[in-house]
């Protein structure tokens, strides 16, 4: 029993050592890498412009809920006119950068981790080694620092329309007049808010963009499955692991910057 | 064997690699003359692909050498490697082309990421690449919409652009009928000679094998056991270049005692 558990102790960290060095290589492939602006304005429209439909829609139907229950909630302490306090600081602190990075895991990081896979299965990579090129600059590099620059984005995309999606059930559903819904989210929105938000943002698109890319360069090492069962492996445990990750990240930000 | 060592372009001595305690190259030696195509020859398992990806720095082997045009080639040499990369490519079995890429951007590839060459130098010798195998019709198709023939001229055409002065062919006839089979066979050897590049290929298909090589070589249990130009190799009195030769003559022998075994027991019964 002891053994397997110090086994399982010390594959995790083994494999921790072996996730750092692979983004530390990825990072450091930057340098000198040849023609990885246009591979990261590429790896921009992917993360960006594909996820746009589902970031907008589930922030529309946070803010549409939160503006809800806010709403019965604060009206049992007649405290109506603080649901843009909450519905604001809920957003921009918590639910935006959780939520998005979620939505943004569940599709563009599950394509980056079944693409890589698939591209190390079909001797891709392989091929791209034996030219000389650098496959971390090439296929990792340019995710790395798009997410650095996308997820905040969609991230104040999220806010912005579940902003919205609360004013529109509080004030055109429930009657709360719109100028006080505004007024308390001017009042209660600060700087260090906002910058929470993007803190939390940057760091849940660079951690899962790269445990995704992880997962899927290294399909070919899985151990409970060979070929195309390999990648949807890789692939899940991306899903699972980054959405763990986003959730523990949050947890730690947020009790170093409270 | 037989082959000026000035002349040649790459050299392996008694290279050895395991996995795990399957031995698969047991102190393989190949001379490989500059500007020749030479044919690699072996049974599935001889380990022809594994000394193929020894070469390309894909696989690292245990121990031996490789000298390329005259200079070792060891595993902390950057520069070397680096060096031999850029004089050298590959050619996989599965063409590893990028399938979300066309075959124009497929060709652009090796150019745009490991070269200085200007974008638009890139794209005329891309474009001439694809003109000189005959897929410029093609340039905006994706790999998954063109034949297998067409894949592997594309594959070739990825692989020339560079200039390379070597080209490694890793089973290029694999899964292909015996046309299909001929007409990669005719590619390579005419576009070895019209770019002038040398051809390392393994394969195990030994008729075409014979008729469009330089040189033949045979590899058996991770063993070099001939060596020699494609005359020397159907003479050769070698028990296993035999076996290996004369691989359909012994399954005419079988099929006529299977034969001969089924006649006697229809009389017997």
């Amino acid at each position: 029993m002891l053994r397997a558990v110090g086994r399982y102790t010390l594959s995790i960290v083994h494999e921790l050592g072996d996730f750092a060095l692979f983004t530390g290589q990825s990072f450091r492939a930057a340098v000198g890498a040849r023609r990885l602006w246009r591979r990261v304005v590429r790896a921009g429209f992917e993360q960006g412009v594909r996820c746009l439909p589902v970031i907008l829609i589930v922030g529309m139907f946070t803010g549409l809920v939160l503006g809800l229950q806010g709403y019965y909630v604060l009206n049992r302490f007649g405290s109506e006119g603080l649901l843009g306090t909450l519905v604001s600081l809920s957003l921009i602190r918590e639910l935006g950068p959780v939520l998005a990075a979620l939505m943004l895991v569940g599709q563009a990081g599950s394509a980056l981790a079944a693409e890589l896979g698939m591209q190390r299965n079909t001797e891709q990579i392989a091929a791209l080694e034996t030219m000389g090129a650098s496959s971390h600059a090439y296929l990792v590099t340019p995710r790395l620092l798009a997410a650095l620059v996308v997820y905040p984005m969609q991230t104040a995309l999220f806010v912005t329309i579940g902003l919205w999606g609360g004013s529109l059930s509080g004030s055109m559903l429930l009657g709360l007049e719109p100028g006080i819904y505004w007024s308390a989210v001017e009042r209660a929105v600060e700087a260090p808010d906002v910058r929470e938000c993007f803190t939390k943002a940057a760091t849940f698109g660079l951690l899962t963009v790269a445990l995704c890319a992880y997962h899927g360069f290294n399909a070919h090492l899985c151990s409970t499955a060979t070929g195309a069962r390999a990648v949807s492996a890789s692939t899940t445990r991306a899903v699972v692991q980054s959405s763990i990750i986003v959730l523990a990240a949050d947890y730690v930000i947020t009790s170093f910057l409270v | 064997m037989g082959a000026d060592t000035t002349s040649l372009l790459l050299k392996i001595e008694g290279l050895h690699k395991c996995f795990g305690k399957n031995v698969v190259l047991d102190g393989a030696c190949l001379d490989v003359p500059r500007g020749s195509l030479v044919t690699v020859l072996g049974r599935s398992g001889a380990g022809k692909s594994v000394l193929l990806k020894c070469l390309a720095d894909v696989v690292q082997p245990d121990s031996g050498s490789i000298f390329f045009d005259g200079k070792p080639l060891t595993a902390g040499d950057a520069a070397a490697r680096a060096d031999f990369r850029r004089r050298c490519s590959f050619l996989f079995q599965s063409n590893a082309l990028f399938d979300s890429l066309t075959a124009l951007e497929n060709v652009e590839l090796p150019l745009e990421q490991t070269t200085a060459v200007p974008d638009k130098e890139i794209r005329e010798r891309s474009l001439e690449a694809l003109r000189q195998l005959e897929l410029d019709a093609y340039k905006d198709h994706y790999p998954s919409q063109l034949s297998g023939g067409m894949q592997k001229r594309l594959a070739l055409a990825r692989a020339i652009v560079t200039r390379p002065e070597l080209v490694l062919f890793d089973e290029p006839t694999a899964g292909l009928d015996p046309l299909r089979r001929n007409a990669v066979f005719a590619m390579i050897a005419k576009y070895q000679r019209q770019f002038g590049f040398t051809a390392l290929v393994v394969t195990h298909d030994l008729t075409e094998a014979l008729l469009a090589s330089d040189r033949v070589a045979l590899l058996d249990k991770g063993r070099m056991c001939f060596e020699g130009t494609s005359d020397e190799f159907s003479a050769s009195t070698s028990a296993v270049v035999g076996d290996f030769r004369d691989s359909a003559a012994a399954l005419g022998r079988t099929l006529a005692s299977i034969r001969r075994g089924e006649a006697l027991q229809s009389e017997d019964s």
